[in-house]
């Protein structure tokens, strides 16, 4: 049946990204960055009706807001308050799980929005800042979306400016209690998780046509090939009917480079 | 009858009461509710040397873009929907401003603190990052409780607080009818003094509608001064009253690209008072309509 559904690239990440979600019960499920929300509000209608969403400004939706302008007469139905001092105090209780898209990350899942060079008094490029990524991933699940998978986003080394708390050892400071729970990372080649040895990134699975070589070859570091490593499981007609209503501008065409369909489609 | 309080200030009276070098903490979030009538009069002033405290967005970059910065304390710094914000990142790209970067929250933890006269508030956040190797006054704490270290934010004691509202009035009563308060409430309990800018002024926002007491969220003995801004958070959003103008915050970017175009910003744009840079923005009418943003 799927066989013969078409869909694209970006289409394939959202739904193999709304499955971060499956289990996790009711935490608010954010997603930065147009992608990542989609996934958020297919995982709230397809996968976990207990998740919370956002409409992206103070509200609780139980339905998940479109993204872009509005059709006329477009209300968004509030089911409670979600301010930014209560999604503070709802990160540092830990039911969030937040689907993100760092500029770099690195093997031990650190990540970085911060900054790029070497030089944190005359940075060769200024990002953002390192906005909530520090709580967030000392209090509570995260995964991360990268719609280019390459060396430039996987470095070798540590990132630039370690924003987010992962699995580095070196890092722990003696008594420190993390709650650190790094999840998966979508990309545009691949699924991931930590689950390799010492929390090394492992693929999961592959999506169609790319090999785990080429996944080696466009990271900074070694991965691990998960025994059971198979083909990502593609969208099915749920899926593409919920995120293509949530996205009505088609706003995920620009998610990754050119819109490509998955290879051999 | 006593004499009722009345905090009225201009803008101008308020930017002379603040002097070279001190911390201010603005309020609002990003390209929302952004206090920039005072922020442009700081522009068109003197002061300089200040430690900028906020949730950043053109308030950071514009005082950056003028020279008035010595040091910005934040979590972050962006236009949202322009994510990287121009004149801070040609700041920071050239090394002209000194930096104590913040997680978001613990950046509020440090005006809590601060709020209740604490030295510090102890959090895990913060832990495991660089934050703590590029802030190296910031110190650990051992729970007394058990065996846990735990990251002890420091108190930011801002000298000043610059706020903007929808409504308040001259005793310094204030309401934000935005659906999101932000943590204006920290920065005023976190300041000496703090100056609120406003939509509109009336006598008192004294109403026997009570769910309005509601949007309230801190108390007019925080507030040291009151200014009537119409427009006053202009080119950022002030819900539900008006969006951003986003038009204005492109050309405002584009002006960080070069000495010559922002110097063009800031003598023809923000110019030599807040009149004249309403004219320019469209007049309050134009500001009044801008949608607010769907995201």
């Amino acid at each position: 049946m799927s066989d013969s559904l078409e869909y694209s690239l970006a289409e394939l990440m959202i739904a193999a990204a709304a499955r971060v979600w499956r289990d996790d019960g009711e935490v608010l499920a954010t997603g930065i960055g147009s992608g990542p929300r989609l996934a958020a509000g297919l995982a709230r209608l397809a996968y976990n009706a207990g998740l919370m969403l956002t409409d992206g400004e103070a509200y609780l939706v139980e339905s998940p807001v479109p993204l872009g302008p509005r059709e006329v007469g477009y209300c968004v139905r509030a089911s409670g308050l979600m301010t930014y001092e209560r999604v503070f105090d709802c990160v540092w209780h830990g039911r969030r799980h937040a689907l993100v898209m760092p500029t770099q990350i690195d093997r031990f899942g650190q990540a970085n929005i911060s900054w790029l060079g070497d030089d944190y008094a005359r940075p060769k490029t200024q990002l953002l800042g390192v906005r909530g990524f520090p709580g967030n991933s000392i209090n509570h699940a995260n995964s991360f979306f990268v719609s280019g998978h390459s060396k430039r986003t996987f470095v070798s080394g540590e990132v630039d400016m370690v924003c987010s708390v992962g699995y580095n050892p070196a890092r722990e400071i003696p008594g420190m209690r993390a709650f650190t729970d790094l999840r998966s990372i979508v990309t545009d080649l691949c699924v991931m998780d930590f689950g390799g040895p010492a929390h090394a990134l492992q693929v999961r699975s592959l999506h169609p046509g790319v090999s785990f070589e080429e996944v080696q070859d466009a990271t900074g570091f070694e991965l691990f090939a998960h025994p059971e490593m198979g083909l990502t499981v593609p969208p099915n007609a749920q899926d593409l009917q919920i995120v293509r209503s949530l996205d009505p501008h088609n706003l995920r065409a620009s998610v990754v480079r050119n819109n490509p369909a998955p290879r051999g489609s | 009858m006593i004499k009722q309080l009345d905090k009225q200030l201009s803008a101008r009276d308020v930017v002379a009461q603040l002097t070279d070098g001190m911390t201010i903490g603005i309020g609002g979030w990003g390209p929302r509710r952004k206090p920039m009538a005072l922020v442009r009069e700081i522009v068109r002033s003197n002061l300089r040397d200040l430690t900028v405290v906020a949730y950043g967005g053109p308030d950071v970059g514009l005082l950056c873009a003028a020279g008035k910065v010595r040091k910005v304390v934040f979590g972050f710094v962006s236009l949202d929907v322009i994510p990287l914000e121009a004149h801070f990142r040609r700041a920071r790209e050239n090394g002209e401003i000194d930096l104590w970067e913040l997680d978001e929250g613990l950046l509020q933890l440090g005006l809590r603190a601060a709020a209740a006269r604490l030295p510090f508030l102890p959090t895990r956040v913060g832990l495991g990052t660089d934050l703590l190797k590029y802030a190296p006054h910031l110190r650990t704490v051992e729970s007394p409780y058990g065996d846990e270290t735990l990251l002890a934010m420091p108190a930011i004691e801002l000298d000043a607080a610059l706020l903007h509202v929808n409504a308040a009035d001259r005793m310094g009563n204030t309401r934000i009818d935005g659906p999101d308060p932000f943590f204006d409430a920290w920065f005023a309990r976190a300041a000496t003094k703090c100056y609120v800018s406003c939509e509109t002024l009336s006598e008192s926002l004294a109403s026997d509608d009570l769910a309005l007491a509601r949007r309230n969220t801190f108390e007019r003995s925080l507030v040291t001064g009151v200014v009537h801004t119409p427009a006053g958070a202009h080119p950022t959003s002030c819900a539900p009253a008006y969006g951003w103008d986003l038009p204005h915050l492109k050309a405002y970017c584009a002006s960080a690209e070069d000495l010559q175009k922002t110097t063009a910003y800031l003598k023809n744009v923000v110019g030599s008072d807040e009149q004249v840079y309403l004219q320019g923005a469209g007049d309050p009418s134009h500001v009044a309509a801008l949608p607010l943003p769907i995201l």
